[in-house]
């Protein structure tokens, strides 16, 4: 299946993806009404230290163990893609702690939050990856 | 600190209603213009910085950036402009010489753009190339001037070695050094999917772009830096770099700052010490030294590579390309006052030599002339900027043509023209890592691939529209072209006639 | 060349003129003799090909009697022309016979120059300290006429063969040199179409050099290309026509670079690289050096040629085929002509026709070879 790589041979840092993925979540048609004067919650994260930066999200992994330890079924498996369903979701955080790359986060509504590749979004298509102007985070397929 | 007189040429003007304050201009900025200020959570910015390079603008997601020309002016006076009455301030306070970079931006003629192109009409059917046959392949080197032939009659090939372009275009020498790793890689890739060439500059051949040879052509200019017998034998040809066109009659200075690494390893020199290209080769004071290192390279190379020899245009070009084309030199590459550099003495680029295209017109005129055209194939570069200019320089007598700023324009380049400073925000014009892996080549050399290819087509275009199927028989053909608004003396130089002649 | 004169319309030479045009030629393989009046019927049939002003003819096997010498035909302007290029004539070459060319003269027919026939060699010891072959020397003696004697202008000159033209319908030019009074194995016509009028003698077709005649139809969109690539090389195109640079093309390529006329048709209407491609590597090498060392020689655009020379007749067609050209067989006499209509009135049933591809060459030799 087609997931989200980065390579941090070419991540310049830059931050764009968090705001992208930011915009992206907001529902908002507008990335300045979106994003104006609030500090963002972005499902993507720049990891940086000592010059090297790359971006962290969701690896939607085959056997996730965010989806194994998920208290009330809230995390499940849609055509490879791990999503969240906030109604079912009690915010226990079990899955933030088990997550060994650390891409699930809590929301700030309460339910945790995490990257879906914008399945769910109006964007169809990860715009982390459409925004990042050095194609350091790609979304292919990988053997 | 002392009074400079000096006023920002530029202002960054920050639309705050739509400024998130993501601080991407801050982040990628190496000239330090813009920073956060917490305190009202809002981005300032220093304009002294600011060059104009437009990395800022290109990566603000809500387009909240404008760099504008300060409206800031001295009192108005024809003869000393604000520019004229800045830079002797800036000598008076430095006492040093005015350095520039990429190429001659003053106002002389384009001579491309005083130039219509000719097309079929009733007489002669124009040519459809998506449903015909065009064809942009040329070889460049020697012809032979009389076929020979075995006891069997059959023909021989007599022929010198020929560099085989898929279409006349090559992108011209780039030392690793003043420019990336990444942007050769890019320049590299792009030449090997085009097949056509790129040139190694006068910096030598990083090991990993070796295996690019047989898209590449090796220089070997003054200063000799990198240059040994495995390089030699890397590329498909070996240029003789005499001149560049923005600094003609003087060498080149790469800071000892900048050779530092792989520099310094591929140009065969010691860490941190300046490489300096002599104005002159040592070992070349006249035609008769030429024609020498000429043979040199050849014996070096067993005769199987062509060698280029590339002059600025200068006021005697013919006369200097009629010497070349006599040196046993394949290719002679002339480069015009317009061509691009990474360093050079304003005064000099803005001053010195002449336009490619009148460069172009005399010598091949002359080779003509003297009956030697076939000795040599002509490549031109000096400040060709799409593919109208190439139909225009082939039709003036060119064989082929050799851009880089506007390979560099397809790598991203903004023309801000502060290569000298080595902090490219474009990762191109710099050496810094941080800097450089901001050319990721998997895009630069698809843009590259891209703009040869939609010049490709436009020459097929402008070809078919001339009822020339193909590009040989447009070399030289002057009939095809027409002056506009120029002197009787400027269409003679160029050979071509008047519009509505 | 042209005597000055700023009133008249500019003609060939002075500026390039686009025509389209009509041509034909007939060819007896057993060197039967053929009249002259077969060719002007043929011609006369395409009288819609040609607009009246310029037609032409060029006979090969014509002058038996004098096959050993140069038969120079030359336009004059006036008396004075004619005596200085008869001064140059006669320092340069020994005049074996010299006459007017005989001409009916017809309402049809108007602006007349001198026109005059000299049967030459060259002058023995003029040739020895010149170290040129007889043809090379003959060929820049030519081209001085041409290119430095006011008033004067060679339209003929290679050995038992003669070109015969003016400005006109081609039947009536035909007519007015009186060509049934001609016999030879091998007549080309043209019949001009030019965009504008030049009415200069000079520049009906065919055009010839030597032995070397052109009959040609199509504007070559690679002329200025061609022309100043041949320039190099001692020619000088003074015409501004395709057929003079043709002329030049095929005079360098055959017989001073010796290339057989298939080498030659593949440099001027060269392979394009994709068939060339698809070559057994030898033919691929061979065609690759061809097109790559005469790469300023190729000739693009629309045209059908018909190059007479002694013994034989070439047809070529541009690489596109963007000009009608049909040949035909009856017995041991070939046809080629722009349209099919101009042989069938000439010879009703034939025993083959048919249309070359583009670029592909058809050469007819007398059998046995010259003689």
């Amino acid at each position: 299946m087609k997931r989200i790589y980065v390579n941090e041979k070419w991540c310049l840092g830059c931050h764009l993806c968090e705001y992208y993925c930011a915009f992206a979540n907001s529902g908002s048609d507008d990335m300045v009404k979106a994003l104006k004067d609030i500090t963002i919650h972005p499902r993507i994260k720049i990891e940086e230290r000592q010059g090297i930066s790359f971006a962290v999200s969701c690896r939607h992994c085959e056997e996730p163990l965010c989806v194994k330890s998920c208290i009330t079924g809230a995390l499940t498996i849609h055509d490879g893609v791990i999503t969240i369903d906030s109604d079912k979701c009690v915010g226990c955080y079990t899955c933030i702690l088990s997550c060994p790359y650390g891409a699930v986060m809590p929301s700030g509504s309460g339910a945790i939050q995490k990257c879906e590749l914008c399945v769910k979004n109006s964007f169809g298509t990860p715009a982390c990856v459409q925004g990042c102007p050095n194609k350091a985070i790609v979304y292919e397929e990988r053997a | 600190m002392a009074v400079d007189f000096l006023y920002p040429p530029y202002e960054v003007i920050r639309n705050h209603d739509k400024c998130i304050t993501c601080r991407v201009c801050e982040r990628q900025c190496a000239n330090e213009v813009t920073r956060y200020d917490p305190q009202h959570n809002r981005m300032i910015s220093d304009d002294a910085k600011c060059v104009n390079c437009h990395r800022c603008v290109s990566l603000c997601p809500t387009r909240a950036i404008k760099i504008v020309k300060t409206d800031h002016t001295f009192k108005t006076n024809a003869n000393w402009t604000g520019d004229t009455i800045s830079a002797v301030y800036r000598q008076a306070g430095t006492g040093g010489v005015l350095l520039s970079s990429m190429g001659n931006p003053e106002a002389y003629p384009v001579y491309w753009d005083k130039m219509l192109i000719n097309a079929s009409q009733v007489t002669n059917p124009p040519i459809d190339p998506l449903r015909e046959p065009m064809e942009t392949k040329v070889f460049l080197g020697q012809k032979p001037d009389a076929v020979q032939r075995d006891e069997q009659g059959k023909l021989i090939n007599n022929l010198a070695p020929q560099l085989e372009l898929s279409t006349p275009v090559m992108f011209s020498a780039m030392s690793y050094g003043s420019i990336s790793y990444n942007a050769h890689e890019s320049l590299a890739r792009a030449a090997q999917e085009l097949e056509i060439y790129y040139n190694t500059g006068e910096g030598g051949l990083h090991e990993d772009f070796y295996k690019y040879g047989k898209n590449t052509i090796v220089q070997v200019a003054s200063g000799r830096f990198g240059v040994y017998k495995d390089y030699l034998e890397a590329g498909a040809a070996i240029e003789i770099k005499m001149g560049q066109g923005a600094k003609p009659g003087i060498g080149g200075h790469l800071p000892g700052a900048k050779i530092v690494g792989d520099i310094s390893k591929t140009r065969m020199i010691p860490e941190g010490s300046d490489a300096i290209s002599p104005a002159p080769h040592h070992d070349i004071y006249s035609i008769e030294d030429l024609r020498q290192l000429v043979f040199s390279l050849k014996e070096a190379t067993e005769y199987k590579k062509p060698v280029i020899v590339k002059i600025a245009a200068v006021h005697n070009v013919a006369a200097i390309a009629s010497g070349i084309a006599r040196s046993g030199a394949d290719i002679i590459a002339i480069d015009g006052f317009r061509g691009g550099t990474g360093a050079a003495p304003t005064r000099i680029r803005d001053n010195v030599g002449i336009p490619i295209e009148l460069a172009l017109a005399s010598v091949d005129e002359r080779l003509r002339q003297e009956g030697i055209r076939g000795n040599v194939s002509i490549v031109v570069g000096g400040s060709i900027r799409n593919s109208a200019d190439i139909v225009k320089a082939i039709a003036l007598g060119a064989d082929a043509v050799y851009i880089a700023t506007s390979a560099l324009l397809a790598l991203g380049c903004h023309l801000c023209r502060s290569c000298q400073t080595g902090k490219c925000n474009w990762g191109i014009a710099t050496q810094r890592p941080e800097l450089v892996k901001r050319l990721n080549p998997e895009i630069g050399y698809q843009r590259l691939v891209n703009l040869i290819t939609a010049w490709t087509h436009e020459i097929e275009e402008m070809m078919g529209g001339m009822g020339i199927n193909s590009i040989e028989a447009l070399r030289g053909n002057r009939l095809m072209l027409r002056g506009i608004g120029l002197t009787e003396k400027e269409l003679q130089i160029l050979g071509i006639k008047h519009a509505g002649e | 060349m042209r005597q000055d004169n700023a009133q008249l319309p500019q003609r060939e030479g002075e500026i390039r003129i686009p025509s389209g045009c009509a041509i034909s030629g007939i060819f007896s393989k057993t060197g039967e003799k053929i009249n002259g009046r077969k060719i002007i019927d043929s011609i006369a049939t395409m009288h819609d090909r040609s607009n009246g002003l310029g037609g032409g003819f060029a006979g090969y096997g014509i002058y038996p009697q004098y096959k050993e010498y140069y038969a120079l035909h030359v336009f004059y302007e006036s008396s004075k022309a004619k005596e200085e290029c008869e001064k140059f004539i006669d320092k340069k070459f020994d005049i074996i016979n010299l006459s007017k060319i005989p001409v009916r003269p017809t309402p049809k027919i108007t602006n007349e120059p001198l026109i005059w026939r000299y049967f030459v060699k060259p002058q023995h010891n003029m040739l020895e300290s010149s170290h040129l072959d007889e043809a090379e020397y003959t060929c820049r003696n030519v081209i001085q006429i041409n290119t430095t004697i006011e008033g004067a202008y060679v339209f003929s000159s290679g050995k038992n063969m003669g070109v015969f033209k003016a400005v006109g319908y081609p039947e009536d030019v035909g007519e007015y040199y009186g060509l049934e009074d001609y016999e030879g194995y091998c007549w080309t016509a043209h019949g001009r179409y030019p965009t504008n009028t030049p009415g200069w003698w000079g520049g009906a077709h065919p055009f010839a050099l030597l032995d070397y005649s052109i009959v040609h139809n199509g504007e070559i969109s690679s002329y200025d290309a061609n022309r100043r690539y041949i320039e190099m090389f001692g020619y000088k195109c003074t015409l501004l026509t395709d057929t003079e640079v043709i002329t030049y093309i095929i005079d360098y390529l055959v017989r001073r670079q010796g290339l057989t006329l298939q080498e030659m048709a593949s440099v001027i209407a060269a392979p394009f690289w994709s068939t060339i491609e698809k070559y057994p590597p030898e033919e691929r090498e061979r065609l690759t050096y061809l097109r790559n060392t005469f790469s300023s020689l190729l000739i693009t655009g629309p045209f059908s040629i018909l190059l007479g020379f002694s013994g034989g007749m070439m047809a070529l067609n541009d690489r596109l085929k963007l000009r009608s050209m049909v040949i035909a067989e009856k017995g041991s006499t070939v046809y080629v002509a722009s349209e099919e209509c101009a042989i069938r009135v000439v010879e009703p049933t034939l025993d083959k026709l048919w249309s070359p591809k583009g670029g592909e060459a058809f050469i007819v030799t007398l059998e046995g070879g010259e003689r």
